[in-house]
């Protein structure tokens, strides 16, 4: 069965007090960011606040995702040894281009999965594209290592690069949002959308959680614990989606027993791809309770 | 060994802990405590900086440090950032050194 991944917590490396405490809000992964939360002085502290709270503190069965910084920085390579010294369960790179910066990533993972004895391909990768050319590169950027978990949008910079600003409807990412998630799919790994940065406006955060729900993402990265209910909600399948995926489960079934491919459920056709869907609902039906 | 110049990391925030180090005129380390929870964690938290000190052995410094209740794994933490920093080797660390086993 796959993981959840509707809510990816960032929390900013240099905060102790968040570090101990972000597992009690219910998060399917934390993001301990070193990157932009951090700033230029700090890098050191923070990197070694990170290691020592992922050596130490019980985060249950949260994915751990740390964001490094880039390899074009003197940062990036520290933050990738000390966090597979830790034991860190996904690298998340910040500003994807190419299969390339994959490729970089990956090779300075092997190298000190090596030194620090840990099984090669343990520590998976999640790549973040907030640039057009990332997003051309979008398919390319999914298929570019095994250790691909995801792959996700990073609206700020890309809507900086497009020369524009987000804006509530979200027309301005809508292209971007659609090619990642293609993308995704094809390569057969999460997609994961953006941040909603206003934490007050919560009727425009569920309203774009819906809008991302429907376009097939798996989840969003949230910046604050109060945005966590909210996506889960969203996410989790009502009672009567349950029951007509269960009802499409059983009628297939008793089908394929009796040698019929195509079957009728209350006057509606019910094919593979019916009965896809079913499975995925109920699927998430089991993992959110 | 004992440090190539004086370092500080950390804050004033709530569960964390400011610490300054620098070289003493001794050989023996020496840690002023102040701390929110001294009267039940102060031994405790003064034996886990010696016990950081040794095991980098840093030897003849005097350790400032102020607890706003930081858990040991961020005291841990701060001290070795301001060790690292002290010698002149914040960013290029062996990770092997700095486990918990």
């Amino acid at each position: 069965m796959s993981r959840l991944r509707r809510t990816m917590l960032y929390v900013p490396g240099s905060k102790p007090g968040m570090l101990a405490d972000v597992a009690i809000y219910g998060a399917d992964a934390i993001m301990f960011d070193l990157e932009d939360a951090i700033s230029l002085k700090e890098k050191d502290t923070a990197r070694m606040l990170v290691y020592n709270a992922v050596k130490t503190v019980d985060y249950g069965n949260t994915e751990l995702v740390c964001r490094i910084n880039g390899l074009d920085s003197p940062y990036g390579e520290r933050d990738i040894e000390a966090m597979v010294a830790a034991g860190i369960h996904v690298i998340r790179l910040p500003k994807t281009e190419t299969a390339q910066d994959l490729h970089d990533v990956e090779a300075l993972i092997e190298k000190y999965e090596k030194k620090y004895d840990r099984k090669i391909g343990s520590v998976r990768m999640m790549a973040a594209i907030e640039s057009a050319l990332g997003i051309i590169n979008a398919y390319e950027i999914a298929t570019a290592s095994k250790r691909l978990i995801g792959i996700a949008i990073g609206a700020e910079d890309y809507v900086t690069n497009l020369k524009t600003k987000r804006s509530p409807s979200g027309v301005e990412i809508l292209y971007a949002r659609s090619q990642l998630l293609n993308a995704a799919r094809a390569a057969g790994i999460a997609a994961l959308d953006t941040v909603f940065s206003d934490i007050n406006d919560m009727e425009g955060f569920e309203n774009e959680v819906k809008l991302i729900k429907q376009l097939g993402f798996d989840g969003k990265s949230v910046i604050n614990p109060k945005q966590i209910p909210v996506v889960h909600a969203v996410y989790k399948p009502t009672d009567a989606e349950v029951a007509h995926a269960k009802a499409v489960v059983a009628a297939i079934e008793e089908a394929e027993a009796k040698g019929y491919g195509v079957i009728s459920l209350k006057g509606k056709m019910v094919d593979k791809p019916i009965v896809e869907r079913a499975e995925r609902i109920l699927e998430l039906s089991k993992l959110s309770e | 060994m004992q440090l190539n110049k004086p370092a500080t990391s950390g804050t004033m925030d709530s569960c964390d802990i400011s610490i300054r180090i620098e070289n003493n005129t001794g050989t023996e380390n020496e840690v002023f405590l102040s701390s929110i929870v001294e009267k039940q964690y102060g031994k405790q938290i003064v034996a886990l900086i010696h016990e950081v000190l040794k095991k980098h052995q840093i030897k003849g410094v005097t350790v400032n440090a102020v607890d706003r209740g930081a858990l040991d794994c961020t005291i841990k933490a701060r001290l070795e950032s301001a060790i690292y920093r002290g010698l002149g080797k914040e960013h290029a660390l062996d990770w092997s050194v700095i486990d918990h086993e």
